[in-house]
């Protein structure tokens, strides 16, 4: 049988499965803490840091760090939230996210986050960054203003050898997450549906299909991300 | 005591921020009742005619004709607000804003479709009586100080009716999840 350890989040006490991550951890114990670039069943890889919390007066993140015995963690906090909200107004004045004119508008994940972190601005300047949007692949488009490189596609989707469809290319602030032309060719109705699925901003989109749902019936129209979890 | 005065303006917007005010149907025989209108297309008062005490800001700053507003509405109303997604952080004018203006004033005077080989002298508007167009599209909280922020395009009816009420009557907002939405 499993160690079963004993910890607390913001002062409840839980219990899981010794060595499993905290995000998860919390998961079991219905207690939500946001994330955005860990996707579930692909390996987690701490880049966005929006699931950061608390633990021994250090910020960790909690999709990498795993739960340990008798640990205090401070998740739902003034101080941890306002951080993760920054990080979602970063994100926003960081690439062109022009809400309005989005077809992922209301299923979106960043902008859910930042509806639940009410952002009505972003503290930061606006970038408005040069993009170009990839339209050279017969099943998706890639609009790179959207990106926010979390690597949910690089990490989730592969063909049956294998091989990444997507990959990061340049470096820095000049990054993008571009699609192997070939792979991107060959690329399977189910595959394609997968990559606009793990995409959570409208960075990866169908092609001759948009706004498929209409106002009032989108994910994230009527509750919080989130609200699935009691805490 | 007398009302307090509200006045409106329209920059680099579509008027969609001012249907969305408009919207809010019969309680805007409330809101007359509760606030008296000064600078506004609404009732098409062009210049400040006393100080204000809530500003509306639809639409962000393309031209210098917008600045030039903005700053009279700062200079004249105590509460200044951004009301939708041009004036908080462009907007759709901003569309244009990764690509230099040159480019811009180029593609649309000279090498568009629906204009090229009719402009034979290659001229760009450069009358002093045109707005000068800015290099990019601000929001309006980079010219400006802001006060507040309501996101929508446009923000719903009832948006602006709980905050109109809430400064005017200096109670708590009202801001239940479903009436902040970024579209």
């Amino acid at each position: 049988m499993a160690d079963i350890i004993n910890f607390t989040i913001d002062g409840k006490e839980c219990m899981a499965e010794k060595g499993i991550f905290i995000l998860q951890a919390a998961k079991e114990n219905d207690i939500y803490i946001p994330s955005l670039c860990n996707y579930e069943g692909v390996k987690p890889q701490g880049s966005c840091r929006i699931c950061s919390i608390k633990t021994n007066g250090q910020f960790v993140t909690a999709c990498t760090t795993p739960v340990a015995d008798g640990m205090e963690i401070e998740n739902n906090t003034d101080e941890i939230n306002d951080m993760r909200k920054s990080i979602i107004e970063l994100l926003f004045v960081e690439g062109n996210h022009f809400c309005p004119a989005c077809e992922m508008s209301g299923d979106c994940e960043l902008q859910a986050l930042a509806y639940r972190f009410q952002m009505m601005v972003p503290r930061f300047i606006y970038q408005f960054p040069l993009r170009e949007i990839d339209a050279r692949h017969p099943k998706i488009l890639k609009d790179q203003n959207r990106c926010i490189r979390c690597k949910r596609c690089i990490r989730t989707i592969k063909d049956e050898k294998g091989r990444s469809v997507f990959a990061f290319y340049g470096r820095g602030k000049n990054i993008e997450v571009n699609v192997d032309p070939v792979l991107g060719s060959k690329l399977t109705d189910k595959l394609a549906a997968k990559a606009i699925e793990v995409c959570p901003v409208g960075s990866i989109l169908p092609r001759e299909k948009g706004f498929r749902t209409p106002i009032g019936q989108r994910k994230f129209d009527h509750e919080p991300i989130g609200s699935e979890y009691k805490h | 005591m007398s009302k307090p005065v509200i006045a409106t303006a329209t920059l680099a917007g579509c008027f969609g921020c001012h249907m969305s005010l408009l919207d809010i149907d019969e309680k805007i025989l409330d809101l007359i009742e509760l606030v008296e209108f000064n600078k506004s297309p609404i009732d098409d008062i062009k210049n400040f005619t006393k100080k204000c005490d809530i500003g509306l800001i639809e639409g962000g700053c393309c031209n210098s004709e917008n600045v030039h507003v903005l700053k009279d509405f700062r200079n004249n109303c105590k509460i200044l607000i951004s009301f939708g997604e041009c004036a908080i952080m462009g907007g759709l004018p901003a569309f244009r804003n990764p690509i230099p203006i040159k480019e811009c004033l180029e593609e649309a005077y000279l090498n568009g479709p629906s204009v090229k080989g009719h402009n034979e002298s290659g001229i760009l508007p450069n009358d002093d009586e045109i707005p000068m167009m800015l290099d990019k599209v601000y929001p309006c909280h980079e010219i400006v100080k802001i006060d507040y922020f309501l996101p929508g395009c446009p923000p719903s009816a009832e948006l602006i009716w709980n905050a109109l009420t809430a400064l005017i009557s200096g109670k708590e907002m009202n801001l239940p999840y479903e009436v902040i939405k970024f579209d």
